[in-house]
């Protein structure tokens, strides 16, 4: 990692990553992101994985195309994605530019991502059994 | 008495710019203003009347006539005086703002502005009718003085309505797209009248920031009062779903009119992502059962 402020932090609850997003990241940041999400959750033997990207006001068809990459590798390694935090401008961005956001599930914020979790991945945020 | 003047070109009321007068013209409006004064009262009446005669600001009883004359003669001639339009532009907003709710009109305002500069006007050439040399001089220093006058107080008129109406226009814009918070996590959106472009852009923000605050999972879009759409409101729409859902809503569209139906069918806008439902109140049902409510049939029998 470059020196200065951390731009991403991911961090374990039980069996789920949460990862947020602190700032915009450029493409090769975006990347960086995503090899080391992935290897997290095989290390973590993660069930649930949320993106929180609360503090992104734009969000690019790169970034979007990134974000689907990662829950469809989250899938592939055992792991449920939701994408939480959205927010309304970037929401209405991103459909009206037309970016496929596939299969990607959303939630509105950590609270709804982690009761999405709860239910479908029967993930919990206790410890690690 | 103020000795300079900014006189603006004849006719080009607005023109800030002073233009350097001879002495005789100095002198005129001084003695021209003092005229002014001394026939006040005979002036001003015959002002009143001339606009009775035309009909004009009928909305006004004689009192509030007689009052709102008053001032404007005064304002009228101070302006003349001093050649600063400044307290006639404030005067000039101050009364539009009182008789605009009144429902008085444009032509009206102009009407007995025009009206006063012309009482004045003959008052001046019955002064100076003998001279005729006098006259010429002193209409010069008059007519772009009452120009500029006339001008002010139109503009001012026509200002305070554009922001009336401005006014309006925003409270209609925010009534035209109520956000209603039903149930905890549940909003509804009734949508009444036709959706244009600029609608259909707020109900996008009024419903995504509604999402926000209300923290909703489900929303209800009713638009049975919605007589009809274009294609590229119906994309708007389908969009703003699209977008409800990337924020962790589902939206529920109900009361699609047998026009519209056909419409968005006709001109293949993309509808499989969108759940419908006939009515608001088979919405409503689903909504409830989506959120873990269990709403009881009118059978009485729970719902599954």
């Amino acid at each position: 990692m470059t020196s200065g402020p951390r731009l991403f932090s991911i961090l374990r609850q039980g069996s789920i990553l949460i990862a947020s997003i602190h700032t915009a990241l450029d493409d090769s940041q975006l990347e960086r992101f995503r090899e080391d999400l992935i290897d997290r959750i095989g290390r973590d033997r993660a069930k649930g994985v949320i993106i929180d990207v609360a503090a992104l006001d734009v969000v690019d068809s790169f970034a979007t195309r990134t974000l689907r990459g990662i829950a469809e590798m989250a899938r592939l390694r055992g792991a449920q994605t939701v994408v939480v935090g959205i927010q309304p401008d970037v929401a209405f961005v991103i459909v009206q530019l037309g970016m496929d956001t596939g299969s990607l599930v959303t939630a509105l914020d950590l609270e709804e991502g982690l009761t999405h979790l709860a239910a479908t991945a029967g993930a919990s945020i206790g410890p690690a059994r | 008495m103020t000795g300079t003047h900014d006189e603006g070109p004849r006719g080009v009321a607005r023109s800030e710019a002073p233009r350097p007068l001879d002495g005789d013209e100095e002198a005129l409006l001084p003695e021209l203003v003092a005229h002014l004064r001394e026939h006040r009262t005979k002036l001003r009446q015959e002002w009143v009347s001339r606009i009775r005669e035309e009909n004009l600001l009928q909305a006004m009883t004689s009192q509030e006539m007689s009052a709102e004359t008053t001032s404007v003669y005064d304002n009228y001639v101070e302006v003349l005086e001093t050649g600063s339009v400044a307290a006639l532009q404030q005067y000039a907003r101050d009364l539009s703002e009182r008789i605009i709710p009144r429902g008085v009109e444009t032509h009206e305002v102009v009407g007995i502005v025009l009206l006063l500069r012309d009482v004045l006007a003959r008052s001046l050439f019955e002064k100076y009718q003998r001279d005729f040399g006098m006259l010429n001089r002193v209409l010069d220093a008059y007519e772009p003085a009452a120009n500029r006058i006339a001008n002010t107080v139109a503009v001012s008129f026509v200002d305070e309505r554009e922001r009336v109406i401005r006014q309006q226009q925003d409270s209609i814009r925010e009534l035209s797209t109520p956000v209603l918070p039903v149930r905890e996590r549940l909003l509804i959106l009734p949508i009444i009248g036709v959706l244009d472009r600029e609608r259909a852009r707020q109900l996008t923000v009024q419903l995504l920031g509604g999402i926000r605050t209300h923290r909703a999972k489900v929303v209800v879009i009713d638009i049975t009062g919605v007589p009809g759409m274009d294609e590229t409101v119906a994309n708007h729409l389908v969009q703003t779903v699209d977008a409800s859902r990337l924020m962790g809503a589902s939206v529920i569209i109900t009361g699609l009119s047998p026009d519209i139906a056909q419409t968005l069918v006709t001109i293949g806008v993309d509808l499989s992502k969108m759940a419908t439902i006939g009515d608001l109140q088979g919405g409503l049902e689903e909504a409830e059962r989506m959120l873990g409510y269990a709403p009881s049939r009118p059978d009485g029998a729970p719902m599954p």
